[in-house]
């Protein structure tokens, strides 16, 4: 059988692709898109966990996961069509109207 | 031997295209990069003997989730980000302050990588508890999400109802009533 420090290594190594995506793009969709890859560390992490102390718990917090992703991806794309709208870029440094 | 092999080839397919997604500066390249890390841990679902959930991160993820993606790429004809700008303006190539944040990201993976290895109890290997049958069983985790968690399935339906009304109010246009 393969242990449980594994998955929790991969979604480790997921989750840091995830921020380093986070930190070095310069494109929202792309910003985006990597904190779907943190999501889905965590959900690994749930999983392995559930299956690793034998209850259900860990799947249906999966399920909860995946809703709060689904919502975010809706809310965030309409937020990048809109801002795509007024300035005509995807870069996050061309919104900086509000930096102090 | 047959599963290691196989965790080991999900583990990596995840973790390559994962790597490509965020290496790619054309964004269409990263959603299908993203899909194939998305199978590759349903694959690993299977594995810890959660099919519901590898359907669901299927269907949810790559079915739905990335064809909107896809479908607000293609809407926006989303530029591509630009090479020489990409390289002046790079968060590790900045002086000062960015090196800094890179020294203490270097610190935090040593510490972190300091205190897995010192918890014990880890190497226990997955699934050899009892319960799988309970586990894998799509009728005890609609029991369990209907009964204890209830409070929080309803909750769900009132943020999908939000972010159905957001995403709305938000990508309308201006001037529209």
């Amino acid at each position: 059988m393969i242990p449980l420090s594994n998955y929790l290594i991969v979604s480790a190594v997921l989750f840091a692709i995830g921020t380093a995506g986070v930190f070095l793009r310069r494109n929202l969709i792309t910003i985006l898109l990597s904190v779907e890859i943190m999501l889905n560390a965590v959900n690994l992490t749930f999983v392995a966990f559930g299956r690793y102390r034998g209850d259900v718990d860990g799947q249906i917090i999966t399920f909860f996961v995946m809703t709060v992703a689904a919502a975010e991806a809706a809310v965030g794309l309409a937020l990048i069509i809109a801002l795509f709208r007024h300035r005509e870029s995807l870069n996050p440094d061309a919104f900086t109207s509000l930096k102090w | 031997m047959p599963e290691i092999v196989t965790f080991y080839l999900l583990a990596g397919g995840a973790v390559v295209a994962s790597g490509l997604v965020i290496g790619q500066r054309n964004p269409m390249y990263s959603v299908m990069f993203l899909i194939v890390a998305f199978a590759a841990l349903a694959g690993l679902y299977i594995q810890l003997e959660a099919p519901f959930v590898a359907v669901a991160q299927i269907i949810i993820y790559a079915g739905a989730i990335m064809v909107l993606f896809l479908f607000v790429v293609m809407l926006l004809n989303a530029p591509q980000e630009d090479g020489a700008e990409w390289d002046r303006t790079h968060p590790l190539r900045r002086p000062g302050m960015g090196r800094f944040g890179a020294v203490l990201a270097g610190v935090l993976i040593l510490e972190l990588a300091y205190a897995l290895m010192a918890v014990n109890g880890l190497n226990a290997p997955v699934g050899g508890q009892t319960g799988a049958a309970t586990v894998s069983s799509v009728r005890e985790l609609g029991k369990v999400l209907f009964s204890r968690h209830a409070f929080a399935f309803e909750a769900t339906s009132v943020l999908i109802l939000v972010a159905m009304v957001g995403a709305v109010v938000l990508a309308r246009r201006e001037g529209d009533t």
